[in-house]
């Protein structure tokens, strides 16, 4: 456990659930990434300008952190294009048929005590485990 | 004004998968690779989080609305239904592949990594064609009964 980070993991969740709450509390919201950005892609949804402000709000976060001399570092990513356009497909496809990822699911649906977001979170859990299991120790990598 | 609250949301909501790390697909990996060296720091994220989502969503649920718009909009579906089962499997695997899940994914963007872009672009034709299949549902069905009917 050399990479476990209590305190900053901490302050960044208390952040990740006040952002949360602050949009249910102040717009009527559900912070879930994956239904504001799909809502984008809807031809038939005119309600685009909050989507717009929240995700131009979570690109804006680490430009400004590296404007006070905390530059987000490049992401590492696999190697492979099919590996990132496989995942990438996945993702968009698997959370709009389970309406929602992450944060939908694991923060606020959990917070709102529902059986089918806790289902939900147990489950990407577990197959995002059972894939890291396979690619890492079963095929190496 | 709701826009700017949403900005502010955004921004927040950034700055904590910022400083928690979770933007960087090797810290999700690390939690999701339970028989390496594993890392607790994802699991503090979200009970972190869920201290405070649980009571803020509490009292946001207690009033009758919000403070910048007309009405909240919650989540009707109760079921723990087939698409859910099946949606959230599959968006496990795509998350385990790489470790970007939606929203680190598009603050990522940020950085220029031509990754990052790839990844978001086949995110949202992964949305499109879900959305595009869904559609064409009740007309394969309607054809269907069409073809039962003249057999």
């Amino acid at each position: 456990m050399a990479n476990f980070t209590p305190l900053s993991a901490a302050i960044g969740g208390g952040l990740i659930g006040l952002s949360a709450v602050m949009l249910m509390l102040l717009t009527g919201r559900i912070a879930g990434i994956s239904g504001i950005f799909g809502g984008l892609l809807d031809f038939d949804n005119d309600d685009k300008g909050w989507r717009i402000a929240f995700i131009a709000g979570l690109i804006l976060a680490p430009l400004m952190a590296g404007w006070i001399g905390h530059a987000m570092p490049t992401p590492k990513l696999p190697a492979s294009w099919i590996v990132i356009i496989a995942a990438g497909l996945l993702v968009g496809f698997g959370t709009r048929l389970g309406s929602g990822c992450t944060s939908g699911h694991g923060i606020c649906g959990i917070a709102r005590l529902s059986s089918r977001s806790i289902a939900a979170t147990v489950i990407f859990m577990l197959t995002a485990i059972a894939t890291v299991a396979v690619t890492r120790h079963v095929l190496g990598g | 004004m709701p826009m700017i609250a949403s900005l502010l949301c955004g921004l927040i909501f950034g700055a904590g998968l910022l400083i928690s790390g979770m933007v960087q697909p090797t810290k999700v990996l690390g939690f999701l690779d339970i028989f390496g060296a594993w890392d607790p720091s994802l699991a503090v994220v979200m009970v972190a989080a869920l201290a405070v989502s649980i009571p803020g969503f509490t009292l946001a649920n207690g009033r009758s609305r919000p403070l910048l718009t007309a009405r909240s909009i919650w989540p009707t579906k109760r079921d723990i239904d087939l698409p859910l089962i099946v949606g959230a499997a599959l968006f496990g695997i795509g998350w385990g592949l790489v470790g970007l899940c939606p929203g680190p994914a598009l603050e990522s963007l940020a950085t220029l990594s031509p990754g990052v872009f790839v990844f978001v672009v086949a995110m949202a034709a992964g949305m499109a064609l879900h959305d595009f299949w869904q559609k064409l549902q009740p007309k394969l069905r309607n054809q269907a009964a069409v073809a039962n009917a003249d057999g």
